[in-house]
C-alpha cells in the first residue's frame, strides 16, 4: 500500500494525575472517578468502558471522596478544601458549592437511599445533609470526638453510621446523634506503639463493621458488642482502600503496595449455613498506592497513584465472553490532548495547567521498512502558554497553518495569534474574546484558518470568525433543533467548510450546513457513546468510531449511510476488531488516497482502506507481519481492509501529515512512572 | 441502527384490493403482483405509479405466484391450474383448467429440483387433505390424499426438498408437527395414493404448550415455530421458539409481547416477522445439532484436530513391495491362505490371522530347515496388513524356539533382515536379544540397539559387557555396521594400527578375553591424550549403539555396578575419547548417523563413574585417564564461563540498543501492506 514517514514523537510529557477516589453509581452504569489534581470522570460502564464525562480539575479543589446522591442522578464531591461541591454532568463543571463547616473534608458517604449525605471532618465531627433539589442543606452534627473522621459508612438500614479515626472506630445512632460504640482497633497489637489509622470502612447489613488499616489489616466488627470477628492480614503495609458487593458477598481492597485483594463469603463446608469471609483472589495490577476500589456487579474496579484505572471481571460473574469479560486498564484519557498544525508542522501538547507547542524536526534521508532516518533538524519547543489562575483547561487546539492557538478554562477562553519571524516566535493574545457560554468543550479550526468552532453546553457550537489582522467576531451559534441539554463534546469540520458536525452527551450527531447557517439533519441515533468523528475532505462522508468499536460511514449530502457503511453492518467487523477494549480517539484522511480512513486507539494505528474487502472472522485481523514475509504475488489474496500497525504504543495522537507523513505521538508508560513518587518499597527475591 | 425505511412504496387504485403476495423476478427485477384475483401487474423499481404499469387480464382466480430461482415465476390458479409465467403473458386470456373441482388449496410451495420445476400444493374438501405435486417440464400432475388424523386438523404447512424426496412437514393442531414424505420418482400412474405421516416433534414443554400458528424448516434437525406459549393457568404470550427434532427439545425463544401476525418468513439466517407493529428481522444461527447442545451444556467447542494416524492398509502394501523385492521369493499361493482359513479354529474368532499363523507355525515345527525359512518368508510376503507386527513377533518367536530346540541352528540373516526391514520392539521378541547374546552375534545386537525403543537395562548392560570383553581380532572378522564412527575414526588407519600392536606384542588373532584386556591396557599409554581411539572401530561402533540406546538410570545403574574394574576403565576411556572428539567440534555433535550426542556421553560417564567410583579411585592404571579427564573438564569449565562473561556482556549491547529505542524523537519509515 505504501511507506509512510513516521514522526515519531515521545516528548509529550503528560503526566496522568493517580486516581483518589471512585464511586459506582448505584443500580446504575456509571463509575465516577476522581483525580489527585481535582479532575472528576464519569465512565459509562454499559458504553465499553467509555469515558463519558470529564470535568477538569482546579488548582483549590481537591476531591477526598465522591457519591452518587439523590437515586445515583446527583454526584457530589469533598475534598480538604472543606467544601462540599455538587457537580454539573450536564454542563461537565461543578454546579454549587457549600462549606461543610468542620475544616477540610476526609470523607463523605451518602444513605442508601441518597437522600442524605454525612461527612467527615479534619476536626473530628460528623456532619449530616439533606439533599434538597438545588443543592443540599445542612442537618445536624453527630457527637464529636477529637481525631480527624478518615472514613463513613452508613448501615444499608441509614440509623447507624460508623466512622473510622486513628485508633478508633465509632459507630453513632443517626436518630440521636449519640456515640453508640467505641472500637479500639490498636487494642490487639501489643508490642507495636504506633497508631493504628483506619483507612477504610464499611458498614454491613448484618450488623459487621469492616475496617482496613495501616497495619495492613482486614477486620470484621461486631459493632453492637464492640468485639472482633474475623482479623486478616492482607499486606506488611497499610490497607488504603474497601469497597462492599452490593449483595455484601464479596469485598475488594487495596494495599499500598499496589496489590488488591478480593474476599469472598462462603459456606464453610459445600452445603453448609454457616459462612466465612476468604481471602480468595489476589491482583497486582498497580505499582502505587491503591488509594480507590469500587466493586460493581460483575467486576472489582481499582484505581492507583500510578494513574492506571483497572476493571478486573468476576468471570464467575460474566454469562458470555463479550466486552465484560476483558480485563481492562485505563492510564490515558479517552480523548485527545494533542493537536497538529499540519501545514506548519507543529504540535499543540494540553496539559492540566500549560500548553507546549512544538515544531516537527525533519529529515532529507529515505530508507526501508523499519529504519530510523537521519536527522536534519531537530523537534524545537516553541512556545509554552501558562494558563493563569486556579482552573484547569478543559480543551485546546492549534490551527493548521499554526497561527493561531485557542484554549479554554472552567471560566475564560483565550484566542492567541503566533507569528514566526525565522526562528523567533511571537505570541500576541486576541483581545476581546466574544462573550460565550462557557467553559468550550472542544475547539476546532477551519482548515483554512479562517474561522473557529466552539463547542458549548446545551448542544451549542459557536462560529467565530477569525479576522486576519488578529481579531475575531462572532459569527452564528448552531443550536439542535428539539434542544439538549448535554454539552457538545466533540466537532467534526468537512475540509471544505461546508459542514459541520457536532456530537454532545446524549450522543446524538447533528450536522450543520454552514453555507446557510442551518441544521442539516439528525444521524441515526446509536446507542452507543461517539469516541470520534470525521468528515472526509472530498466525499463529505461523515466517519463515526463508537465505543462498542463499530465503524459507520454517513453521506451528509445524501443524509444516509454510505453502501459501504451499509456492506460493513451486514458483514460485521472482525471480532478481533470489537473485542479491542480502548476506544478509537481520531479520524484523519489521506487526501490523496480518497478510499483511506486512518483511525487509533491507544494500541494501534489503523489504515482503513475501503477498496479492500473486509476480514472475516476466520482471517487474521493482524496481519501486517504475515503479509511482509509473503511474496508479492502471493500478498494480493491476502490483503484486506484493516491495515493494522501496533508498534507504536501507547499511543496517544497520530495524524497524516502529508501524503506520506504521518505523526505518532506516544507515551511510554515507563517515562511517566519514574516521574511518579516511589512506591512502597517491597524486598523481591534476589535484589 | 434505527436506520428503516421503505425502498419503495406502490399502491393500487382504491377499491381494486391486492389478493396474493408480491413477488420480485429476480431475473428481470420485476415485481408482480396480483389485484382482484384476475388482474397481473408487473413494474419495476424506477415504475412509480402502479397503474400505469403492465397490466393483463387472466382468463381464471389466481392462488399464488411463486418465483423461483431461475426460470421465472410459476402461477397457481385457485383451480389447480399451473403456468409459468412466459406462457400465461404469450396468452392471458388462455383457458385454464380446474384440476381440483371443489377442494380448496390451503397451501402451495415452489421448489427447483435438478433444473426442473416442482409446485406442490395442498388443498382441503371436508375435513380430507390432498397434496398435488406438479412437475412443470413434464406436465405431469400427482395427487395423494394425506392419512386422517383424528380431532385435529392441519393448520400449516411448509416442505423442503432432497434426494429427489419432498419433505412436508405439517403443522397440526394438535400442537404437534408430523413428517411426511413424497418420492419424486413416481411412475405408478394409481389414483390418489395415501400418504402416511409420522409424528416429528411435539410442541410442549414442561407443562406448557406451544399452540403454533407458522413454521419453517431451518436445517434437518431444527425447525422454527411461530406461535403462542400457553402454560396452565398462565396467560399465553406469543413466542418465537426453535426446536431441535432430534431430541425433541426446545433450543431457543424469544417472547413478542406486542403480538404477530401469526406470519414467519425465513431467509439467509434470518427471520422476518411483523411484530408489533414492526417489522422485525431476528438472526439465527443453528449450531449442528448435537446431544451436547441440546440439553445445554456445550461449550465453546472447536473442532477437535485431527490427529495424525498410521493408515494401517497403505503401510501394509508398501511393506508388501519392499518384502517381495527383498526376497525374490516365488509368487503368492493364495491357496495356502485358503487352506490355512479352512483350517480356523472355531474359537479364534477374535484374531483368527495371528491364529491361523499360529497354528501354522506349529505345523512347521517338525519341517525342515529350509522348508521352514521358506515358508515364513511366503507368510511374511502376504501377511493381513493390520496384524503384520504381531504376526512378525510370532515368526521371530518361532525362530528363536527353533533356535533354542536346536543349538546349531541360527539363521543369522533372516534375522536381521527381519529386523532392518521391519519397525519391531523388544517386547514383540524377547527371547531374540538373549538368544543373541548367546550366540554372540555382536551385530544383530548392535542393530536391536539402535532400533528397538523398549529394550530391558539388564539386557543393555549385558550387551555392553559383550561388548567389551569381545576381542577386537573377534570383531575385525565380523560384520558391524561402521556407520557411526566412520567419521570420526579414520577407519582404514585404526585398523592398521591395531594390527600392528597386535603383531608387536605377538598376539594370535584368537586370543582370549583377559589377556586381551591387559593388551588394551598397555595401549592405553599411547592413546591416552584423546588423539586415538581407545577400541578399534567395530567395538566404538558397538558401544556406541550402547550408548545411543534409551535408558532408566535408576534400573541400569545395579547392573553397571557389576561391570568388572577393567571393562569400565577401557569404556570410560572411550567416552572420554568421545567427549573429546565431541569438544573438538564448535557444534558438540558427531558427524554420521545413530552417533552418540555429547548429553549421552556425559550422562554415561556420570554414570559409570558414579557406579565405579570407589574402584576407579584404587585402580593405578585409571589415575592418570581420571586425571586427564578431570583435566579436560576444567578446561571446559573454564571456557564455558568466558563464554558466560561474553554472553553477559552481549546482553548488555542487547540492554543498550534498546535504550536507543527509547529517544525522545525519530523519523521512522513504516511500511503497511
Amino acid at each position: 500500500m505504501g511507506e509512510f514517514e513516521v514522526h515519531r514523537v515521545r516528548f509529550f510529557g503528560l503526566v496522568p494525575a493517580g486516581v483518589r477516589c471512585l464511586a459506582c453509581q448505584p443500580r446504575g452504569g456509571r463509575l465516577a472517578l476522581a483525580r489527585t489534581d481535582g479532575a472528576v470522570e464519569v465512565y459509562n460502564l454499559a458504553a465499553n468502558y467509555y469515558q463519558e464525562k470529564v470535568i477538569p480539575g482546579h488548582e483549590t479543589r481537591s476531591v477526598e471522596a465522591l457519591c452518587w446522591a439523590a437515586g445515583g442522578e446527583r454526584l457530589f464531591g469533598a475534598g480538604l478544601g472543606g467544601e462540599i461541591t455538587e457537580y454539573d454532568l450536564a454542563r461537565l463543571c461543578a454546579a454549587r458549592s457549600v462549606d461543610g463547616g468542620g475544616g477540610p473534608v476526609w470523607s463523605m458517604a451518602a444513605n442508601d437511599s441518597g437522600t442524605q449525605l454525612a461527612i467527615g471532618c479534619e476536626d473530628g465531627s460528623v456532619k449530616l445533609f439533606q439533599v434538597v433539589p438545588g443543592g443540599i442543606q445542612f442537618e445536624r452534627n453527630l457527637d464529636r470526638r477529637k481525631g480527624r473522621i478518615l472514613c463513613l459508612s452508613w448501615h444499608p438500614a441509614g440509623t447507624h453510621i460508623a466512622a473510622g479515626s486513628i485508633d478508633i472506630v465509632r459507630v453513632f445512632d443517626v436518630c440521636s446523634g449519640r456515640t453508640v460504640q467505641r472500637i479500639m482497633v490498636n487494642y490487639h497489637v501489643q508490642k507495636v506503639k504506633r497508631e493504628c489509622i483506619i483507612w477504610s470502612i464499611a458498614f454491613l447489613s448484618s450488623g459487621a463493621v469492616v475496617t482496613s488499616d495501616s497495619f495492613g489489616r482486614v477486620q470484621f466488627w461486631d459493632w453492637e458488642r464492640g468485639t472482633l470477628l474475623e482479623s486478616h492480614t492482607v499486606s506488611t503495609s497499610a490497607v488504603l482502600s474497601l469497597a462492599v458487593s452490593e449483595k455484601e458477598d464479596s469485598i475488594i481492597v487495596g494495599t499500598s503496595t499496589g496489590a488488591t485483594f478480593q474476599f469472598q463469603l462462603l459456606p464453610v463446608k459445600i452445603g453448609s449455613l454457616e459462612k466465612r469471609w476468604v481471602r480468595t483472589k489476589p491482583f497486582q495490577h498497580h505499582t502505587h498506592d491503591v488509594r480507590a476500589v469500587a466493586h460493581s456487579s460483575t467486576a472489582l474496579i481499582s484505581g492507583g497513584l500510578d494513574a492506571q484505572l483497572v476493571i478486573r471481571p468476576l468471570m464467575e460473574k460474566v454469562q458470555k465472553k463479550s466486552y465484560d469479560a476483558v480485563l481492562r486498564k485505563f492510564t490515558f484519557p479517552h480523548r485527545r490532548l494533542v493537536s497538529c498544525a499540519r501545514k506548519a508542522r507543529l504540535l499543540l501538547f494540553q496539559f492540566s495547567q500549560h500548553l507546549e507547542l512544538w515544531r516537527l524536526g525533519s529529515t532529507e534521508g529515505t530508507g526501508k521498512d523499519g529504519e530510523v532516518l537521519p536527522l536534519c533538524r531537530m523537534p524545537e519547543h516553541l512556545l509554552q502558554l501558562k494558563s493563569k489562575g486556579p482552573e484547569h483547561i478543559y480543551c485546546s487546539c492549534v490551527s493548521s497553518c499554526g497561527s493561531w492557538v485557542a484554549y479554554s478554562t472552567a471560566s475564560r477562553f483565550h484566542l492567541y495569534r503566533v507569528q514566526y519571524e525565522g526562528d523567533g516566535v511571537s505570541v500576541k493574545k486576541v483581545p476581546k474574546a466574544p462573550k460565550m457560554l462557557l467553559p468550550a468543550y472542544q475547539l476546532q479550526f477551519s482548515s483554512d484558518s479562517g474561522s473557529l468552532f466552539v463547542a458549548s453546553a446545551r448542544g451549542s457550537v459557536h462560529v467565530l470568525q477569525l479576522l486576519e489582522r488578529g481579531g475575531c467576531k462572532h459569527l452564528h451559534t448552531f443550536r439542535p433543533p428539539s434542544g439538549c441539554p448535554e454539552a457538545v463534546y466533540l466537532l467534526a469540520v468537512s475540509a471544505d467548510r461546508h459542514w459541520l458536525a457536532a456530537v454532545g452527551g446524549d450522543w446524538v450527531i447533528h450536522v450543520y450546513n454552514l453555507k446557510c447557517l442551518k441544521h442539516h439533519c439528525t444521524v441515526p441515533t446509536y446507542s452507543c457513546a461517539v469516541t470520534a468523528l470525521a468528515i472526509h475532505p472530498l466525499t463529505n462522508n461523515l466517519v463515526i468510531a463508537y465505543s462498542d468499536q463499530q465503524l459507520f460511514e454517513f453521506s451528509i449530502p445524501e443524509k444516509q449511510y454510505t453502501a459501504w457503511s451499509r456492506t460493513v453492518q451486514n458483514c460485521g467487523l472482525h471480532k478481533a476488531w470489537l473485542e479491542r477494549d480502548s476506544p478509537i480517539t481520531h479520524i484523519a484522511f489521506n487526501p490523496k488516497n480518497p478510499s483511506h480512513i486512518l483511525l487509533h486507539d491507544i494500541y494501534m494505528f489503523c489504515v482503513l482502506d475501503k477498496s479492500l474487502p473486509l476480514p472475516d472472522n476466520s482471517t487474521l485481523l493482524m496481519n501486517q507481519s504475515t503479509l511482509k514475509q509473503l511474496p508479492e504475488t502471493a500478498r494480493q489474496r491476502q490483503l484486506h481492509a484493516f491495515k493494522i500497525c501496533k508498534k507504536f504504543q501507547p499511543l496517544l495522537f497520530a495524524d497524516l501529515l502529508d501524503e506520506n507523513c504521518l505523526v505518532m505521538v506516544e507515551r511510554p508508560i515507563m517515562d511517566f512512572k519514574t516521574q511518579l513518587p516511589l512506591p512502597v518499597q517491597q524486598k523481591k527475591f534476589g535484589t | 441502527v434505527s436506520d428503516q425505511k421503505p425502498l419503495g412504496c406502490w399502491s393500487v387504485k382504491h377499491g381494486q384490493i391486492i389478493t396474493c403476495p408480491v413477488i420480485c423476478n429476480f431475473e428481470t427485477h420485476e415485481y408482480i403482483a396480483v389485484h382482484d384475483d384476475k388482474v397481473l401487474r408487473i413494474w419495476k423499481d424506477k415504475d412509480i405509479n402502479l397503474d400505469k404499469v403492465f397490466k393483463a387480464t387472466l382468463s381464471a382466480d389466481v392462488y399464488r405466484i411463486h418465483s423461483l430461482p431461475s426460470g421465472g415465476p410459476v402461477v397457481l390458479f385457485k383451480g389447480g391450474g399451473v403456468r409459468t409465467l412466459d406462457v400465461l403473458l404469450e396468452d392471458p386470456q388462455q383457458e385454464i383448467e380446474n384440476v381440483i373441482s371443489d377442494e380448496v388449496i390451503k397451501w402451495s410451495e415452489a421448489f427447483v429440483e435438478g433444473q426442473q420445476p416442482i409446485l406442490i400444493f395442498t388443498t382441503e374438501k371436508d375435513g380430507d387433505v390432498f397434496v398435488y405435486v406438479q412437475k412443470l417440464k413434464m406436465d405431469s400432475l400427482h395427487k395423494y390424499k394425506l392419512e386422517q388424523q383424528e380431532l385435529s386438523k392441519p393448520l400449516s404447512f411448509t416442505a423442503y426438498i432432497k434426494n429427489q424426496i419432498i419433505t412436508l412437514l405439517c403443522l397440526y393442531s394438535s400442537d404437534s408437527v408430523y413428517k411426511i414424505l413424497i418420492p419424486l420418482q413416481q411412475n405408478t400412474e394409481e389414483e390418489e395414493q395415501i400418504l402416511s405421516k409420522s409424528l416429528l416433534l411435539n410442541l410442549s414443554v414442561s407443562g406448557s404448550v406451544l399452540k403454533g400458528t407458522s413454521f419453517v424448516v431451518l436445517d434437518k434437525d431444527h425447525v422454527a415455530v411461530l406461535g403462542s406459549l400457553t402454560a396452565s393457568g398462565k396467560e399465553s404470550k406469543e413466542c418465537l421458539t426453535i426446536w431441535n427434532t432430534k431430541f425433541q427439545t426446545l433450543q431457543a425463544s424469544k417472547e413478542l409481547p406486542l403480538g404477530t401476525s401469526g406470519q414467519l418468513w425465513c431467509y439467509e439466517e434470518k427471520f422476518f416477522l411483523t411484530h408489533g407493529k414492526v417489522l422485525t428481522v431476528i438472526m439465527y444461527k443453528c449450531e449442528t445439532s448435537s446431544l451436547a447442545a441440546a440439553v445445554g451444556k456445550l461449550k465453546d467447542s472447536q473442532t477437535p484436530e485431527v490427529s495424525s494416524f498410521v493408515d494401517w492398509n497403505t503401510l501394509g502394501d508398501e511393506e508388501l513391495v519392499v518384502s517381495l523385492q527383498s526376497q525374490q521369493s516365488v509368487a503368492l499361493k493364495s491357496e495356502s491362505k485358503m487352506t490355512l482359513r479352512s483350517k480356523k479354529n472355531t474359537v479364534a474368532k477374535v484374531q483368527p490371522d495371528t491364529l491361523s499363523v499360529g497354528q501354522l507355525l506349529l505345523n512347521l515345527k517338525d519341517a525342515s530347515t529350509t522348508a521352514f525359512e521358506n515358508e515364513l518368508r511366503q507368510l511374511m510376503s502376504k501377511a493381513q496388513k493390520p496384524d503384520l507386527q504381531a504376526m512378525i513377533g510370532c515368526v521371530i518367536t518361532a525362530l528363536i524356539n527353533r533356535c533354542k530346540t536346536n543349538p546349531k541352528y541360527y539363521p543369522q540373516k533372516f534375522l536381521l533382515q527381519i529386523i532392518q526391514t521391519r519397525d519391531l520392539s523388544y517386547s514383540l521378541c524377547p527371547d531374540l536379544m538373549s538368544v543373541a547374546l548367546e550366540k554372540k552375534d555382536v551385530h544383530l545386537l548392535q542393530v536391536c540397539l539402535q532400533r528397538f525403543p523398549d529394550i530391558p537395562e539388564e539386557i543393555t548392560y549385558a550387551c555392553l559387557k559383550v561388548f567389551l570383553s569381545i576381542s577386537e581380532a573377534y570383531l575385525q572378522r565380523t560384520d558391524v555396521n561402521l556407520e557411526s564412527v566412520i567419521c570420526y575414526i579414520d577407519v582404514e588407519f585404526n585398523n592398521k594400527e591395531v594390527k600392528m600392536e597386535i603383531v608387536e606384542n605377538g598376539f594370535d588373532a584368537e586370543l582370549e578375553e583377559d589377556i586381551w584386556d591387559t593388551k588394551i591396557t598397555k595401549e592405553t599409554h599411547q592413546t591416552a591424550d584423546g588423539e586415538f581411539c581407545p577400541v578399534g572401530p567395530q567395538k566404538a561402533a558397538l558401544l556406541n549403539a550402547v550408548v545411543y540406546s534409551a535408558y532408566s538410570e535408576t534400573f541400569l545403574l545395579p547392573h553397571l555396578k557389576n561391570l568388572p574394574a577393567q571393562h569400565a576403565v577401557l569404556f570410560l576411556r572411550y567416552l572420554y575419547y568421545l567427549y573429546v572428539k565431541c569438544s573438538e567440534k564448535i557444534n558438540t555433535t558427531l558427524p554420521g548417523t545413530c552417533s552418540p550426542t555429547i548429553n549421552q556421553i556425559m550422562d554415561w560417564m556420570c554414570l559409570l563413574l558414579d557406579a565405579h567410583f570407589t574402584v576407579m579411585v584404587m585402580l593405578p592404571e585409571a589415575k592418570e585417564l581420571l586425571s586427564n579427564l578431570h583435566k579436560f573438564v576444567r578446561a571446559q569449565v573454564r571456557f564455558y564461563s568466558e563464554l558466560n562473561k561474553i554472553e553477559g556482556s552481549l546482553q548488555e549491547l542487547q540492554r543498550l540498543n534498546h535504550q536507543k529505542d527509547s529517544q525522545m524523537y525519530s523519523i521512522e519509515v513504516l511500511e503497511l501492506i
